[in-house]
C-alpha cells in the first residue's frame, strides 16, 4: 500500500514540477513577494509631509518648530502664510499634517497662560491621521514638559509611563512579515491542490485512477502529501528569509512553529482539495479557491484585528485555519510561546484539516458529474 | 472603419454576449463576487479598536486611583478587568486574555499630593504595533479627561503649555471604515476584472477555439475589442453596484461627482481587463492562467496599492514597484473623489497612470496574441 502511495506522490509532484511555467509560479513569486511585501507592508510612517503655519514668529514658537523638524518621523516640507494655502497643500496630498501655531502663542506662554497650537490633519487615510497625531503628541508633550521645568510651573499630579511587551520599539513590520510568510503558505497550499483533482476530472484520468486497486484513502494521502511538501519547503523559505533578511527575532521554539505550520498545511490541503473535488472543471476550482482565499485573507486578522469586526463576522472567522495560525506564527516568533500555550489554536485546526479531508475522500467516488 | 470591419466586429460581439450569457459563471463574477466581497470586507475589515479588554492593577484603592479607574469603565474603548497583583495581569497578557496592564503602584496617592508627576504605568502588547499605538492614543485620552476633571474638582487651574486643537479633515470622526470601504471597492474589482477575462480567454485557448477565432479574417485588434466590451460592460455594472452599496449600505460619503467617478473606473476597468487578457494569452491554459491572476492581482492590489497601507510609509524601491499596480491609482482616486471631492490636481495625474497602464497592458496581449499565431 505504501509504495502504491508513494508512487502517486511522485506522479503528483512530476505533473507539478515538470512543466516549467508552473514551477516557475511555484517557487519564484512567493520568494519575490515575501521580500516586496515585506518592505511594502508596514503601518509605520518615517517621513511624515508637514508644512509650518506659524504665525508668531518667536523663540518659544521655534523652539516648538524645531522639535519637530529634528523629529526623523517628520520631514517639513513647506512654509506657508495663509489659510489658502493650508488647503491648498492638504488637498493635493503634499502635506498629512500642518503645525499652526497661534499668533498669540508666546504672548500666552509668557503670561502663565496656555499657548494655542492647530494640528490639521489630512484624514483620507484615517489610520495615518491617528498615527501622525499620535507622533505629534508626543513631541508636544516633550515641549510641555521642558517648558514647565524651565519656567517653574507646577507638574501634573499623575503621568504616564508607557511600554511595550514583546515590541519595544512597536515596529508594525515584525507583526506584518510572519503574517505575510502565513499567508504565502496558504497561498502555495492552495494553488497545489485546489486544482489537483479538478485537472485529472477534466482530462478523464481521475476516472482511470478510481479503477486502479488504490482505495481512495490512497488517493488522499497521494494528493495531499505533495501540498504538505511543497507547503513546508516554501514556508521554511519564508521564515528564513524572515529572520535572516528582515531581522524579525525568533523568539520561541522550532517545535510549535513546526506543529502549527503542519496542522494549518493539512487543513489548507484539505480545503483544496475538497474545492477540488467538488468542482468538475479547473474553473470552477479555481474560482472556488479564490472565493475562499480572498475573505480568509481579510478575516484573519493579517491586517486588520479580528477584535474590532462585528461579532457575528467574528463567529465567521472561527471556520478559517488562516486566523488560528497567525496566532501561532506571531506568539512563536515574537512572544516565545510554547507548545502548550498553542493548544488552544492547535485542535481547531487540526478539526478542519480532518473534517475537510474526510469530506474530499468521500467526494473522489461521489462526485461522479 | 469601413462597411467590412464593423459588420465584422458585430458579429464578434455577438457571439460574446451570447457566450456570457449562456455561461452564468462570468455574470457571477461580475456581479455576485463584488457584492459577496463587499459585503463581507465591508463589515469584517476596522482598524477602529473598540472594547478592548484591558488589565487593572491598583496596589492601594482609594479615592484618588477610584476616580481614575472611572474613566476606563466609562470609556467605549476599554473593558476592564481587575486585578491583585502585576504578575498576574502578566500571565494574563500572555495567553492574550487582555491587550494592556494599567498600573497604579501603592505609593500613587502620596506622590500624587506631593510633588507630582505619579508615574502611571501602561503596558501594551506590542505584537500588533498599529494596534498598540491606537490602544495608546485612547489612553492618553482617558489621562487627559482625568486630569482636567481632576483639577476642576481640586480647585487646581491645571496648566499645559500647549493646548492643541486637533482638525481632521475629510473624516473628522476618524472612523477607518469611510477610508477602507473606498479601497475595497479597488481590490475587488481588480479581482472580477482580471478573473473576467484571465479565465474565460484561457480557456479558449485550452480548447482551441482561440486559434478558431484566429484564423478567420477578424484581425487580432476586432478580437482583442469584441473580448474587452462585453466584460467592460459587466464590470462597469458591478462597479455601479458597488458604489451604490459604499454610499447607501456603509454610508461613506460621495463627496465629489459620479460622473467623474465613472470616467476613472472606466480607465480602471481597462486596465483590470487588459491584464487579464495579457495573462490568458501568455500563459495559455487555465491552470497557470489561475495562479499568475491570484499572485499578480490579488494580493499586491491588497497590500501594494495603499488601501490599507499607506504607500507613502514603504521604501522607495518598494513605491516604485507599486506604480505597475493599476490598484494603487484608483486607491488614490476613489479616496479622494469619495472623501474629498474632486481634487483635479490628484485625480488627473492618477488617471493619466491608469490609461498608461490600460495601453501597456493591452499592447502587449496584442504582441503576444500575434506572435502565437506565427
Amino acid at each position: 500500500m505504501l509504495h502504491r502511495v508513494f508512487a502517486l506522490v511522485i506522479k503528483e509532484l512530476l505533473a507539478l514540477l515538470k512543466d516549467p511555467k508552473s514551477r516557475l509560479v511555484l517557487i519564484g513569486p512567493p520568494i519575490f513577494q515575501l521580500v516586496v511585501f515585506g518592505y511594502g507592508a508596514t503601518y509605520d510612517l518615517n517621513h511624515v509631509p508637514f508644512a509650518v503655519y506659524n504665525e508668531d514668529p518667536s523663540q518659544p514658537s521655534r523652539e516648538l518648530v524645531a522639535r519637530f523638524e529634528g523629529a526623523p518621523a517628520f520631514q517639513e516640507v513647506a512654509r506657508i502664510h495663509s489659510d489658502a494655502e493650508v488647503a491648498w497643500l492638504i488637498n493635493r496630498g503634499q502635506a498629512l499634517m500642518v503645525l499652526h501655531i497661534d499668533r498669540r502663542f508666546s504672548r500666552d506662554l509668557l503670561h502663565g497662560a496656555s499657548g494655542r497650537v492647530q494640528f490639521i490633519l489630512d484624514g483620507r487615510n484615517s489610520n495615518t491621521a491617528l498615527l501622525v497625531l499620535g507622533y505629534a503628541n508626543t513631541i508636544v508633550a516633550d515641549f510641555d514638559s521642558w517648558w514647565a521645568s524651565r519656567h517653574g510651573w507646577s507638574n501634573p499630579p499623575a503621568t504616564l509611563d508607557i511600554r511595550a511587551r514583546f515590541n519595544e520599539n512597536l515596529e508594525s513590520r515584525w507583526f506584518i512579515i510572519p503574517g505575510v510568510a502565513a499567508l504565502l503558505t496558504e497561498v502555495v497550499g492552495l494553488l497545489v491542490t485546489a486544482l489537483s483533482v479538478a485537472r485529472e476530472r477534466e482530462a478523464g484520468t481521475f476516472d482511470q485512477l478510481l479503477i486502479t486497486p488504490m482505495r481512495p484513502i490512497d488517493i488522499l494521502l497521494g494528493k495531499s502529501i505533495p501540498g504538505l511538501l511543497i507547503g513546508s519547503l516554501e514556508a521554511t523559505l519564508t521564515f528564513a528569509v524572515a529572520v535572516l533578511w528582515f531581522g524579525v527575532p525568533l523568539q520561541g521554539g522550532l517545535v510549535p512553529l513546526y506543529l502549527g505550520l503542519f496542522l494549518f498545511l493539512l487543513s489548507v490541503v484539505g480545503i483544496g482539495l475538497m474545492v477540488s473535488s467538488l468542482s468538475v472543471t479547473q474553473q470552477q476550482a479555481l474560482l472556488g479557491a479564490f472565493l475562499f482565499l480572498v475573505p480568509s485573507v481579510i478575516l484573519s486578522g493579517f491586517a486588520t484585528p479580528i477584535a474590532n469586526m462585528p461579532v457575528l463576522v467574528q463567529y465567521l472567522t472561527y471556520i478559517n485555519p488562516m486566523r488560528y495560525f497567525l496566532v501561532v506564527v506571531r506568539g512563536v516568533f515574537l512572544e516565545g510561546a510554547s507548545t502548550y500555550s498553542l493548544v488552544s489554536q492547535y485542535w481547531p485546526m487540526m478539526i478542519i484539516g480532518a473534517a475537510t479531508l474526510a469530506m474530499a475522500g468521500w467526494l473522489f467516488r461521489r462526485r461522479l458529474y | 472603419m469601413n462597411r467590412e470591419q464593423i459588420m465584422r466586429l458585430r458579429g464578434l460581439l455577438r457571439k460574446e454576449s451570447l457566450q456570457i450569457v449562456r455561461d452564468p459563471s462570468s455574470i457571477a463574477i461580475a456581479f455576485v463576487m463584488p457584492v459577496v466581497l463587499l459585503l463581507i470586507f465591508g463589515y469584517g475589515v476596522s482598524l477602529d479598536a473598540k472594547r478592548v479588554p484591558l488589565a487593572l492593577v491598583i496596589e492601594q484603592p482609594n479615592d484618588d486611583t477610584a476616580s481614575f479607574a472611572a474613566g476606563f469603565f466609562q470609556s467605549p474603548y476599554f473593558v476592564p478587568v481587575r486585578f491583585a497583583t502585576v504578575q498576574e495581569a502578566d500571565a494574563a497578557m500572555e495567553t492574550r486574555l487582555v491587550d494592556g496592564i494599567v498600573w497604579l503602584r501603592s505609593d500613587f496617592s502620596r506622590q500624587m499630593l506631593s510633588e507630582g508627576n505619579a508615574p502611571i504605568g501602561l503596558i501594551v502588547n506590542g505584537v500588533d504595533a498599529n494596534n498598540a499605538r491606537l490602544i495608546e492614543g485612547y489612553l492618553q485620552q482617558v489621562w487627559a479627561d482625568w486630569l482636567a476633571k481632576f483639577a476642576a474638582t481640586q480647585g487646581l487651574s491645571l496648566k499645559i503649555p500647549v493646548q492643541v486643537d486637533v482638525r481632521v479633515w475629510f473624516n473628522p470622526a476618524v472612523m477607518s471604515k469611510d477610508f477602507l470601504v473606498p479601497g475595497l471597492i479597488a481590490v475587488i474589482m481588480t479581482l472580477t476584472g482580471a478573473l473576467l477575462t484571465a479565465m474565460v480567454v484561457a480557456r479558449e485557448w485550452e480548447r482551441g477555439t482561440m486559434e478558431a477565432l484566429l484564423v478567420t479574417p477578424a484581425g487580432i485588434y476586432e478580437i482583442i475589442l469584441s473580448k474587452l466590451l462585453p466584460y467592460f460592460v459587466l464590470g462597469m455594472g458591478g462597479m455601479l453596484l458597488s458604489v451604490a452599496m459604499a454610499v447607501w449600505l456603509f454610508e461613506v460619503p460621495l463627496r465629489g461627482s459620479l460622473w467623474l467617478l465613472l470616467a476613472s473606473s472606466s480607465a480602471f476597468l481597462l486596465c483590470a481587463l487588459g491584464m487579464g487578457l495579457l495573462i490568458s494569452t501568455v500563459s495559455k491554459n487555465q491552470f497557470v492562467a489561475g495562479e499568475i491572476a491570484i499572485l499578480v492581482t490579488y494580493l499586491p492590489a491588497f497590500i501594494l496599492s495603499g488601501f490599507v497601507f499607506d504607500i507613502r510609509s514603504m521604501p522607495a524601491a518598494v513605491r516604485l514597484i507599486t506604480h505597475i499596480v493599476a490598484a494603487r491609482y484608483f486607491v488614490t482616486i476613489l479616496q479622494s473623489v469619495f472623501l474629498a471631492g474632486n481634487v483635479w490636481p490628484v485625480v488627473l495625474p492618477n488617471i493619466l497612470g491608469l490609461v498608461f497602464l490600460a495601453a501597456i497592458f493591452l499592447g502587449l496581449a496584442y504582441r503576444s496574441a500575434r506572435k502565437s499565431l506565427e
